[in-house]
Parts: structure tokens; C-alpha cells; sequence
């Protein structure tokens, strides 16, 4: 019996046979990428909002925070990754922690830079209005700095799809651990597909962000108008 | 804790500093790797932004480069060069990765600070009768210098951490320690490169911020761009 003599036996980079035969492994490895990268951001916005609040209410706290996170930022993702794992093991909650203190910096900042660019009289003006502190933060001031913190959002959202291929290294990296054992056994298709399909997903949340952003914000789009 | 106390052993070890696959071989590679290849981003890089900063043409390329450089894992990149061609040569994905995560962040903020620079000082220096070349050297490039370098710096951060992923596809440098750690199933080895690492990428980060702190006031940074 003589070897199929297909795109796969001839190992090329660009193979619909991998894509129709390997169809739910790419789908697993999607789904994880989509999951690990969501977890990440999600609770990387959670810890980041209150640290942002807490930097801009206490002047003296926004050194040590803008400092810590950039310090943790500046840190290789492979390092990082691995100063977790006497804490987390070769587990899913070891990328995820990594990522979240990647993005914390991103995000930070971010909300930060847009919290303290709330114009002084538009404060006074709701102040004036009877808000009381609660309500002007949250009807006033977070809407006001939205733009900033969505573009650092968008931004965190990116660099985790692509740092989530690094997870490989313990086992859990969506795409990237279709990578690393595509690498491991020179399948270049594999390794191809797997590459583009972080890139498009990359690409698309970064939209997808842009056009939540654009419904949150209708206001900025008039005003351009 | 007994874990950072393991892994202090481990670099307490004299055995492990010495050798091909020890700490003392890795580090030169990777500083080695560092250096040569931010040279090689800014011999690529910085002439171009000058160049388009001074005509203000090709802004779009020089912010998109930025985002896509983001959106592109560096790690998928590493392991496409490692089977093409270049992959036969065996530091050639890892410096042509580095050479090409290093550029954006160099292109990006160089661009921007050249078109940064005051309108009135660029009318003024040309009413002086200034060619467009003495324009560039003596009076745009200089006053963009602090973005210039601030793209120095975030390229020379970017650069220590894809030196160390280098060592996931093979390359060496400092990352071959964690990745041998795994694959030893040795949490102090992996967690000791992992210090090693970090403490190299904050050793370059402080000795730009020290270079800053040191230069001239008109050097100084004043805003980021990424």
C-alpha cells in the first residue's frame, strides 16, 4: 500500500486537509485561547478599577502602584509564567494569573490617565447638581474617562490573545500549544493555522472592543459630527 | 518559601554557572543577543522614521506597524522562522524575531517625535535658509531625541523578552535555563532562570531610566508613545 500523497504527507504550509480532518482540535484550541484570554481580562478590569480609584483618591498610593505595575510589566512573559508556578502549578490559573498582571499596568494606567482628565467645572457642575460622590463617579466621571480605559482595554485585549501562546510552555496556551507540539514535530500546517487563527482573533476583539466602545460612548460620535 | 530557597541553591551552585548550558554562557548570549540586535533595529528602524518624520509622509504605516506588532505572538513567529530556510541557521529565528518585534516601538515613537517637533521652529530654521538635510540633523532630530529614545528603551525591554522566548524554539540565552527547568521537572531551575530573566529585564529598564535621569534637560522625556 503506498502512503497518501496529500498536502499533509508532503508537510506543506497551507493544507485544507489538516483544516477539514483536524476540525475539533482546532475548535478546542479556539475555545481555550477565547476562555483563558477572557478570565484574564475580565478579572485584570475587576482588580484594576479599584487600584485606579484607589491611585487617584490618595495621591501618595499612585507612585508605589504606577511603579509596581510597570515594574511587573517590564518582567518577560516566559520569567513571569514561571516565578507563578511554585504558587499555581501547571495549571490553567497560572496563565491566567500571568495575564492579569500583565494587563493590570495597560489597564491602570489607562483608567487613570481618563479619570484625571474629567474637566474640574464638569465636576463642579454636577456637584452643584446635588451628585453626591457615588453618583457623580459613577454618572459622570467613569462615562467621561470610558475612551481612555476602553483603548487600554483594547489594547490588554490584544497583547493577551498573543501572550496566552506562551501557556504553552505548562500545557495550557490555546493555539499555542497546536504551536509548540507543531513545532516539536516540524508540522509546518499546523503550526500556520494555528499563528493566523491567533492573529484573526486578535484582530477581531480588537473591533468587537471598538464597536462596544462605540455604543457606550454615542456622545464622542456626535460631537464629531 | 522553601521553593525561592531552593532555587537560591540553585544559583548558588557553582556547577550550574559553568559550561555550554550554564548561567554564566546564557547570560553573555543574551546580552550579547540584546545588544547586537537593538543596534541592528536601530540601524533599520531609526533612519526610515527620520526620513518619513521629516517628508510627514507614511504616518498610517508607522502607527499600524505599532498595533500590528501587538497582535502578532511572538512566540508563533519564532517557531514559522524556525521552519523556513532561516530556521537552519541556529541563532537566525531568534535574531530575526528580535529584529522584528524591536523595529515597531523604534519606528513608532521616532515618527512621532519628528513630527512632534514645533511647527514654528521647523518655518523658522527654513527661513534661515536650512536645506531639508540640515533640517533633519540639526533641528528636528534633535528635538524629537527624547521620543527617539524612549522607543530606544521600550525596543530594548521588548527585545530582553523575546531573547528569552528564543529559548521555547530553540534559540539560546538565559530562557534555555527555564525551559531546561521544565523539562527536568526542576521548579527551583525553572523558578531561578525565571529571576534571572527578570532581574536582567529590570537591570536594562533602570539603566535607562538612570541614562534619562543623567542627560541634558532638553533629552528628557516628556510624553510615551507605543
Amino acid at each position: 500500500m503506498t502512503p497518501p500523497d496529500d498536502c499533509l504527507a508532503r508537510n506543506e504550509w497551507i493544507c485544507g486537509t489538516y483544516l477539514s480532518t483536524r476540525r475539533h482540535i482546532l475548535l478546542d484550541a479556539v475555545l481555550q485561547h477565547l476562555e483563558l484570554t477572557a478570565v484574564s481580562v475580565l478579572t485584570a478590569l475587576a482588580v484594576a478599577l479599584p487600584l485606579a480609584l484607589v491611585a487617584r483618591r490618595w495621591r501618595l498610593a499612585a507612585g508605589p502602584v504606577l511603579g509596581l505595575t510597570t515594574v511587573l510589566y517590564t518582567i518577560p512573559s516566559l520569567a513571569m509564567f514561571s516565578l507563578l508556578l511554585p504558587v499555581y502549578g501547571l495549571s490553567a490559573s497560572l496563565v491566567v494569573a500571568g495575564l492579569v498582571l500583565y494587563s493590570l499596568t495597560l489597564l491602570v494606567r489607562n483608567i487613570l490617565a481618563g479619570l484625571r482628565a474629567v474637566p474640574e467645572e464638569t465636576r463642579q457642575a454636577a456637584r452643584g447638581m446635588g451628585y453626591g460622590p457615588f453618583r457623580l463617579l459613577l454618572a459622570v466621571e467613569l462615562p467621561l474617562a470610558l475612551p481612555a480605559a476602553m483603548a487600554g482595554l483594547r489594547i490588554a485585549t490584544v497583547s493577551a490573545v498573543s501572550l496566552v501562546t506562551v501557556g504553552a510552555i505548562v500545557g495550557f496556551g490555546g493555539l499555542g500549544n497546536l504551536i509548540y507540539a507543531g513545532m516539536n514535530t516540524y508540522f509546518k500546517a499546523q503550526v500556520l493555522t494555528a499563528s493566523v487563527l491567533c492573529v484573526v482573533i486578535a484582530v477581531a476583539a480588537d473591533v468587537l472592543l471598538l464597536g462596544v466602545q462605540r455604543l457606550l460612548t454615542p456622545w464622542t460620535r456626535a460631537a464629531r459630527a | 518559601m522553601t521553593t525561592l530557597g531552593d532555587a537560591w541553591a540553585w544559583l548558588g551552585d557553582p556547577a550550574h554557572w559553568a559550561g555550554e548550558d550554564g548561567i554564566g554562557h546564557r547570560l553573555a548570549q543574551h546580552l550579547v543577543l540584546t545588544v547586537v540586535c537593538l543596534l541592528l533595529s536601530c540601524l533599520v528602524a531609526l533612519p526610515v522614521a527620520l526620513v518619513l518624520g521629516h517628508l510627514g509622509k507614511g504616518g498610517a504605516l508607522a502607527v499600524n506597524l505599532s498595533n500590528a506588532g501587538r497582535a502578532v505572538p511572538t512566540f508563533a513567529v519564532l517557531v514559522l522562522l524556525l521552519l523556513t530556510p532561516v530556521g537552519r541557521w541556529e541563532q537566525g529565528p531568534t535574531v530575526v524575531a528580535l529584529v522584528l518585534f524591536a523595529v515597531p516601538p523604534l519606528l513608532t515613537n521616532a515618527y512621532v517625535g519628528m513630527r512632534g517637533v514645533d511647527r514654528g521652529v521647523v518655518q523658522a530654521a527654513r527661513g534661515m535658509g536650512m536645506t531639508g538635510w540640515q533640517l533633519l540633523w540639526r533641528v528636528e532630530a534633535p528635538l524629537a531625541l527624547p521620543l527617539i529614545m524612549s522607543g530606544v528603551r521600550v525596543a530594548a525591554v521588548q527585545l530582553v523578552a523575546t531573547a528569552t522566548l528564543a529559548a521555547l524554539a530553540g534559540g539560546g540565552g538565559l530562557g534555555r535555563i527555564i525551559t531546561a527547568g521544565f523539562n527536568l521537572a526542576s521548579t527551583p531551575q525553572v523558578v531561578a532562570g525565571a529571576v534571572l530573566v527578570a532581574a536582567f529585564a529590570l537591570v536594562v529598564e533602570g539603566l535607562f531610566e538612570a541614562a534619562e535621569r543623567l542627560a541634558p534637560g532638553r533629552a528628557r522625556r516628556r510624553g510615551r508613545a507605543r
